[in-house]
């Protein structure tokens, strides 16, 4: 059921809670563990704003376990404006609403219900930005 | 290092062989491939799948298809890289009979994917993603070459139309191969018509994950000779890695494991580009191929689709692909394809290949990939 | 009426309502509903939509607008009678998602309706004894209606969240509050069924009504205030007709309560009803205006405020979506689209 893995994944899941490199600048998402020879304090935590761009989306029609009640679904590649490009769903989105180059922001959802001795997953999804 | 020959190809049909497991298609493949030489001489085997262990709660495959072929006692091992399992392992093989530490190597694909359903399949598919950024979003391998066909689209101004020679070829192809899935021309009205599965991919631009094995034997310079009137050399042999992530990747669209190892390769076989007459690649989706044919340098980028509208493609073409039907017609055995590219490219190779026979072929590349180019293998065969 | 010793008021606040809505018409299409509806359509959560995740974006709105780093929240309150949960609070979500873990308090309430306000008199406590400088306190819900009872033309969707902290930092200060409540079994849900029991006209009089004025004409006689001092109202809103009853009851006009009127378009969101026409009112409200709140929760009980706008508000109230901009997104579904979202289709 990997309840430990979800709790370890939680920061970033939740809040888009990425690294920075302290003495670049460069900001990198997910979080990753140190390489070798990388000194201890390279990265710091750094929270990403949740705005960005869709690089390009596609519709899943046939889903892989565990995602059967969700078709159609819009999926996506999302470059964040402090540079990382992020994997997730686009929600409040008309299928025919999503295009290359849109602005989105991100917002944070129910991605998996594991069932009724499960957890529920939550993490990040990205909709068009919502007008103020 | 010493040269390493093919002296021996064997292939199931690919289909849904309800009624076989795997041990029993891997058998009939092996079979086919060691011919009259007995399977105790094999100083190695080298068994690939991507999915026998998930799907099918097994490990140790090696040691299932060594005690299924009569064999214990032989080392084997069992490779998994997702669809770049079969060159891996024929990798795996190249360097133990290089080096000359075994004298004769065989390498089976396998791969039974249809005794689960339509959902566990997509999601074992899905494992050669990334599982904690990429899978748990419900993403599928086929949306992933969905979204970059899109961009693809976008950045050089194609239309999905623009892609169907690529299945349209593949099904051409296939219908000259006897271990082909489906052996049935389709048109451009069929492919354009087709239901969407992951906007802007179509049913008939996806290939369809079946049951299937298929193996080779490899040997030393010296043995082939002894043991095979037409070895075919394997003149280059390459693997590498790139991200897991698709997102990782500085440009999503280049698939820097392709270019890497076919640079690798053409160097080992002392051949340039222009030296490569027919190729077999991992071809899921038309878009599959095209990436894979341009980081791999054989042609411009963004110029593979227009290139296939023109007929490159066929055997006549320039760029002659999918002789035995590819991922789409010949049917996607995901870990054994690698192995199934050999036994193509070599009955090409030795002149077997009828109607889909590429005049004169004397130096062939087969390429497979697991998930988006994360890992590629690489190799050249060549007629001495 | 109670108010603590310390002056606090509302530092920051946030709404949110999903974007899907469900005409009225349309239910009664499905269960042949005579004579009219109770309110013009109601919003329906999204499929990756929960308490939780409303409650998330109800309390980013809220720490924008009161821009305070999250680390200094010392308590997350989450009211609902829709957790996701049974057991594991959705607060402890909330707070990790908006930075405040792990020096935060946090816990889930439930008092059907009121379980939002039931958190907000307990963080007037909270900051008002100095235990506290900030406290997040939500009222969210995803209520669920029988299929085919009168119930399901107004259960929905939404949540609103209220920083309380020092009253000079607050957009509206707090001057008191009053709680009235009794042992009424007006509407309840028996734990591990899925749809509550609803008294039908018992709900009103002597629960909806009886109680709601009772802590409304408390509050007004502790403050020495008349209804005409405020200038506007907003009330416990289960449908269009309930809040404009009492409002009269009491002496209020309708234009005092129009701006927190929702419940037309947007039904009944249970723990975040009231308290998103609070943040509807704050949305339009000038410096130096007094705002009424009353909220209900059956079982039952009623808690009533009395908020005086500062300055502070007009600059901050734009750092936020407003009430408006979530109003103003509405797609409608069908009802088998509804159905199957809401989980009221047979699966298995």
């Amino acid at each position: 059921m990997d309840l430990a893995k979800h709790w370890r994944l939680r920061h970033a899941r939740y809040r888009l809670e990425g690294q920075r490199n302290r003495l670049t600048g460069e900001v990198r998402f997910p979080p990753a563990p140190l390489h070798p020879g990388e000194a201890e304090d390279t990265w710091e935590p750094y929270v990403l704003s949740g705005r960005g761009r869709v690089y390009s989306f596609s519709i899943v029609r046939q889903p892989p376990e565990g995602f059967e009640d969700q078709p159609p679904y819009l999926v996506a590649l999302v470059r964040l404006d402090e540079g990382p490009m992020v994997t997730a769903q686009l929600t409040d989105c008309d299928l025919d609403q999503a295009a290359i180059d849109m602005p989105v922001e991100m917002v944070t959802r129910r991605l998996r219900d594991l069932g009724p001795t499960g957890l529920i997953v939550y993490g990040y999804k990205f909709r068009p930005i919502m007008q103020m | 290092m010493r040269h390493v020959y093919i002296i021996g190809t064997g292939a199931t049909a690919v289909g849904e062989h309800w009624e076989r497991g795997a041990a029993s298609l891997a058998i009939e493949a092996l079979t086919g491939a060691l011919g009259t030489i007995p399977a105790s001489r094999l100083g190695a085997l080298y068994v690939a799948s991507a999915l026998s262990g998930t799907l099918h709660a097994q490990s140790q495959i090696g040691a299932l298809i060594a005690t299924a072929a009569g064999i214990p006692g032989v080392e084997a091992v069992t490779v998994e890289a997702g669809g770049a399992s079969g060159g891996v392992a024929l990798r795996q093989a190249c360097m133990a009979v290089a080096s000359g530490a075994v004298d004769l190597a065989a390498v089976v694909g396998v791969e039974k994917v249809t005794d689960v359903l339509d959902a566990r399949r997509e999601a074992a598919l899905a494992l050669a993603t990334d599982a904690d950024w990429e899978a748990i979003q419900g993403i599928t391998l086929t949306a992933l070459w969905a979204l970059l066909m899109r961009r693809y689209m976008h950045e050089y101004g194609y239309i999905a139309d623009d892609f169907a020679p690529f299945p349209i070829n593949a099904h051409a192809n296939g219908v000259a191969n006897p271990h082909a899935m489906y052996r049935f021309a389709i048109t451009a009205d069929k492919v354009r018509s087709a239901p969407m599965v992951a906007e802007p991919l179509g049913l008939l631009d996806c290939s369809t994950a079946a049951d299937g094995a298929a193996a080779v034997v490899i040997a030393s310079e010296g043995l082939a000779r002894e043991l095979c009137a037409s070895p075919v050399r394997i003149a280059g042999s390459a693997v590498a890695t790139d991200t897991l992530a698709l997102h990782s990747r500085p440009n999503p669209l280049w698939l820097a494991a392709a270019a890497q190892t076919t640079t690798a390769a053409l160097r080992s076989a002392h051949l340039t580009h222009g030296d490569v007459q027919v190729f077999d690649v991992t071809d899921p989706h038309g878009i599959t191929a095209a990436l894979a044919l341009e980081s791999s340098g054989f042609v411009e980028r963004g110029t593979a689709v227009a290139l296939a509208r023109e007929g490159a493609l066929t055997p006549k073409g320039r760029l002659p692909l999918a002789t035995g039907g590819g991922c789409k017609a010949r049917g996607d055995t995901v870990g054994a394809n690698g192995v199934y590219q050999i036994v193509e490219l070599v009955a090409q190779l030795r002149g077997h290949a009828g109607a889909a026979q590429v005049d004169g072929a004397r130096v062939a590349l087969a390429q497979c990939m697991g998930g988006i180019g994360a890992t590629v293998a690489t190799h050249i065969l060549t007629l001495d | 009426m109670m108010k603590p010793e310390r002056p606090v008021g509302v530092v920051g606040y946030g709404a949110y309502i999903p974007r899907f809505r469900i005409a009225a018409r349309e239910i009664a299409r499905i269960w042949d509903g005579a004579g009219g509806t109770p309110v013009d359509s109601k919003s329906v959560p999204g499929p990756d939509e929960d308490t939780i995740t409303m409650s998330i974006e109800a309390a980013r709105n809220a720490l924008a607008r009161a821009r305070i780093a999250p680390d200094r929240l010392s308590a997350v309150w989450v009211g609902s009678e829709s957790h996701p949960y049974s057991v594991k609070p959705s607060g402890t979500l909330v707070a990790e998602t908006l930075g405040a873990t792990p020096w935060v308090s946090t816990a889930d309430w439930e008092f059907a309706c009121k379980a939002g306000s039931e958190a907000l008199t307990a963080a007037m406590g909270m900051v008002g004894s100095g235990m506290a400088q900030y406290v997040l306190a939500i009222g969210a819900d995803t209520a669920q209606g029988r299929p085919g009872d009168a119930l399901e033309y107004t259960a929905a969707a939404g949540a609103a969240a209220l920083l309380i902290g020092p009253a000079a930092e607050a957009v509206a200060v707090i001057e008191g509050t009053t709680s009235y409540v009794t042992d009424t079994p007006d509407f309840f849900r028996r734990a591990d069924t899925a749809y509550p029991v609803h008294g039908h006209r018992f709900t009103g009089e002597p629960a909806y009504f009886g109680t709601s004025r009772s802590a409304a004409e408390k509050l007004l006689h502790d403050l020495g205030a008349k209804p005409s001092d405020f200038t506007y109202a907003v009330f416990h809103q289960p449908n269009t007709r309930f809040p404009q009853t009492i409002a009269r009851q009491l002496g209020f006009t309708p234009q005092q309560i129009a701006p927190g009127l929702l419940s037309p378009k947007i039904g009944n969101a249970y723990s975040a009803a009231a308290l998103l026409g609070l943040c509807a009112i704050l949305d339009v409200a000038k410096p130096g205006d007094a705002i009424f709140v009353t909220t209900y929760g059956s079982g039952a009980g009623s808690d009533a405020y009395a908020l005086r706008v500062t300055d502070a508000l007009p600059e901050r109230r734009e750092r936020a979506p407003l009430t408006a901009a979530y109003l103003a997104r509405e797609t409608f579904v069908d009802y088998a689209v509804y159905a199957k979202w809401r989980g009221k289709l047979v699966m298995e």
